[in-house]
């Protein structure tokens, strides 16, 4: 099997599990108790609305409608905001990316440090202190932390905005430097929130990581040769531990997604997972399916980016062109 | 001839977990290599020839490893356990290289068999990575590789057993060392490859003149492949000598047990001569002489004292650590 085979097999699949999942979302977010409208709306414009809308259908006639507009590029209206789902999605999307975004470098930058300094030091007192806090990080609740790093750098210290994106005066769009640097600014709450608990997962795993590679043959055959300490770490272990990074980071994005509708909706940062959020809340049908489509699109593209990654990281499931007949015999 | 590697009293214990104390994995063991020799190493498993020969080098994992004080590794008159970490980096790989029993977890999957054998060249010779490279296809050439010019792009996993454990060598050899250490080279191959590559040791030892230290529990590998043999059994050397003596006037009633185990093709089909019991384990070694328990002639002598070693009246060097030297006249079986 070639590259071009796998990559083509591996698309197809990936397309056919983000329609299960909004072919899921569709069905259960229909079957949730509510209705799209508010409770002080005349009941005789709910049923005006609601046949407008083709939501008197049943729900295999609208799944096939909604399916229909999905292939021509609709995503629908949505109800609680009149106007087009895609309109909201292209200005809140975005948003979400960057602050993921951040919280990812974050997370892999700090945690992957810590994983390797730990690891060179192993059992001792750096390592010790830092296994012991990572640990009480890790254990931290997301909806607990966030309040916190609001309450204590937001409101006491007063360091940091407390919430939204950016400087609705000065820079209602990032227009310049400045703007760039406020939006950063804005970000390094929300997105220290959504990483940081991460970032200890990853510390400990990849110190994990580093130290079931230190027993390994080849590292002492590395250690035979007079390989310096360093350069052991560094090399030969280092890059065979990256291999199982790459794993973790293909699982990060569900973690970052779903934190980020909790992060998002505490910092009125205007992502989608606040609009998501809002949706569910409104039971506007449209808006949920959007984003979980988008959201599904992002953990399989997620996904599907760690294993080519691992193609290139690892020799061994490189595919080659003629892979059977290269094998040497003695 | 002057002596190139001195081991002399070399103790490597073992911290064991949950305190059921020291594993004394060697204990007391001492032996001379001289140049272009080879001198193999024997003993079942367990008997420490292993992390004997990891001593060496000082690569036993530390901890739980430790070699005590007052052991002694003298290299060309430089105790390598007395050298700093770069000093001993400058050996490593350099004077005295190593290859391992298994070829398959001791190259590194994710770098070429080019890029592993170049590393040593490059650290200790100072080559650049393209001259590096070139060494590497020359010495994958010495070690009988085809096509070099291919072989030296391709991953461990794109190559066979015996291939890789000819990369090995090519990796141990480029720097050209006065001593290889090989810790029982050729276990994991099938016996057809073991001969070639214990072929391709005897030539390349003969080519580059340097001595062999070949730790095996084949004593077939011994009488084919070494000059002396040391023989080891639970953490102690209990047998020296040339493998011609070895082979013809075995003395310690070890050696002869692991003599009476091999399959001869010659012999009538009997059942194969087994040692009876195990080894001991090493946190408890028996007192006394250590084999008394599996020995078939041991009296009281050998369970009161540990003999040391005695010298033969076979021939010179020959000694063997057994009361048996000094009362021959017991050596009859018991039952």
């Amino acid at each position: 099997m070639t590259g071009g085979v796998w990559l083509l097999r591996r698309l197809v699949a990936s397309v056919a599990i983000v329609f299960a999942v909004i072919t899921f979302i569709f069905i259960l977010i229909h079957l949730a108790p509510g209705k799209p409208c508010s409770e002080n709306l005349d009941p005789r414009v709910c049923t005006l609305l609601t046949r407008q809308f083709g939501l008197d259908q049943p729900i295999a006639v609208q799944y096939w409608r909604y399916l229909v507009e999905l292939a021509h590029g609709n995503l629908g209206m949505s109800f609680s905001l009149r106007r087009p789902v895609w309109d909201a999605l292209v200005e809140t999307v975005p948003f979400t990316l960057q602050l993921a975004g951040a919280a990812l470098v974050f997370d892999f930058l700090l945690g992957l440090g810590l994983g390797i300094y730990q690891a060179a030091r192993v059992n001792r007192l750096p390592d010790l202190v830092l296994g012991n806090a990572t640990l009480f990080i890790y254990s931290l609740p997301t909806f607990w932390l966030a309040p916190i790093l609001l309450l204590v750098f937001g409101e006491k210290l007063g360091w940091f905005p407390v919430g939204g994106a950016s400087d609705p005066i000065f820079c209602p769009q990032v227009d310049s430097l400045y703007c760039v640097a406020d939006r950063l600014w804005h970000l390094v709450l929300p997105a220290t929130t959504l990483g940081v608990v991460g970032a200890a997962g990853t510390a400990r795993f990849q110190r994990a990581a580093m130290l079931e590679v230190a027993s390994q043959d080849y590292v002492r055959t590395a250690r035979a040769k007079g390989v310096p300490e360093r350069q052991i770490v560094l090399r030969h272990q280092l890059r065979n531990a990256l291999l199982s990074f790459i794993t973790r980071f293909g699982l990060a994005f569900p973690f970052l997604l779903t934190g980020a509708v909790l992060v998002e909706t505490i910092f009125a940062w205007p992502g989608m997972g606040r609009l998501a959020f809002d949706a569910i809340l409104t039971r506007d049908y449209p808006v949920v399916t959007a984003s979980a489509l988008i959201a599904s699109t992002v953990v399989v593209a997620g996904n599907l980016l760690a294993d080519i990654l691992l193609g290139f990281a690892d020799p061994r499931l490189r595919v080659h062109a003629a892979a059977d007949a290269d094998v040497v015999t003695a | 001839m002057s002596v190139l590697l001195r081991v002399r009293d070399l103790k490597t214990y073992f911290v064991t977990e949950h305190g059921k104390g020291t594993a004394r994995a060697v204990d007391d063991v001492s032996f001379d290599l001289y140049p272009g020799e080879t001198l193999g190493i024997v003993g079942e498993s367990g008997c420490g020839k292993t992390v004997t020969s990891l001593s060496i080098l000082r690569l036993v994992p530390e901890p739980p490893g430790h070699i005590l004080p007052g052991s002694l590794i003298e290299f060309e008159g430089r105790n390598l356990l007395a050298l700093s970490a770069p000093e001993l980096r400058a050996v490593r790989g350099n004077q005295i290289a190593m290859i391992f029993q298994e070829p398959m977890t001791s190259l590194n999957p994710v770098f070429t068999v080019g890029d592993q054998i170049a590393e040593a060249a490059i650290i200790h010779q100072h080559l650049s990575r393209r001259a590096a490279r070139v060494r590497a296809i020359e010495m994958l050439r010495l070690v009988g590789i085809p096509d070099p010019d291919e072989r030296v792009d391709d991953y461990p996993h794109q190559l066979s057993g015996g291939m890789r454990q000819r990369v090995m060598i090519a990796m141990a050899l480029i720097c050209h060392p006065k001593v290889l250490i090989a810790d029982e080279p050729t276990t994991a191959l099938d016996v057809t490859i073991q001969a070639q590559i214990l072929e391709l040791l005897d030539r390349l030892q003969h080519e580059l003149g340097m001595a062999v230290l070949l730790i095996t529990h084949d004593l077939g590998v011994v009488a084919g492949h070494a000059d002396r043999v040391v023989v080891m059994y639970a953490g102690r050397v209990v047998e020296t000598a040339t493998t011609e003596a070895l082979f013809e006037h075995p003395t310690h009633p070890y050696t002869e047990g692991l003599l009476a185990a091999v399959p001869r093709i010659d012999a009538p089909r009997a059942r194969l001569h087994a040692i009876p019991g195990q080894v001991p384990a090493a946190t408890a070694w028996p007192p006394g002489c250590r084999f008394h328990p599996r020995c078939p002639y041991a009296w009281e002598k050998c369970v009161a004292q540990e003999p040391p070693l005695l010298e033969t009246r076979n021939e010179a060097g020959h000694t063997a650590r057994c009361w048996l030297v000094t009362e021959p006249e017991r050596r009859a079986p018991k039952r």
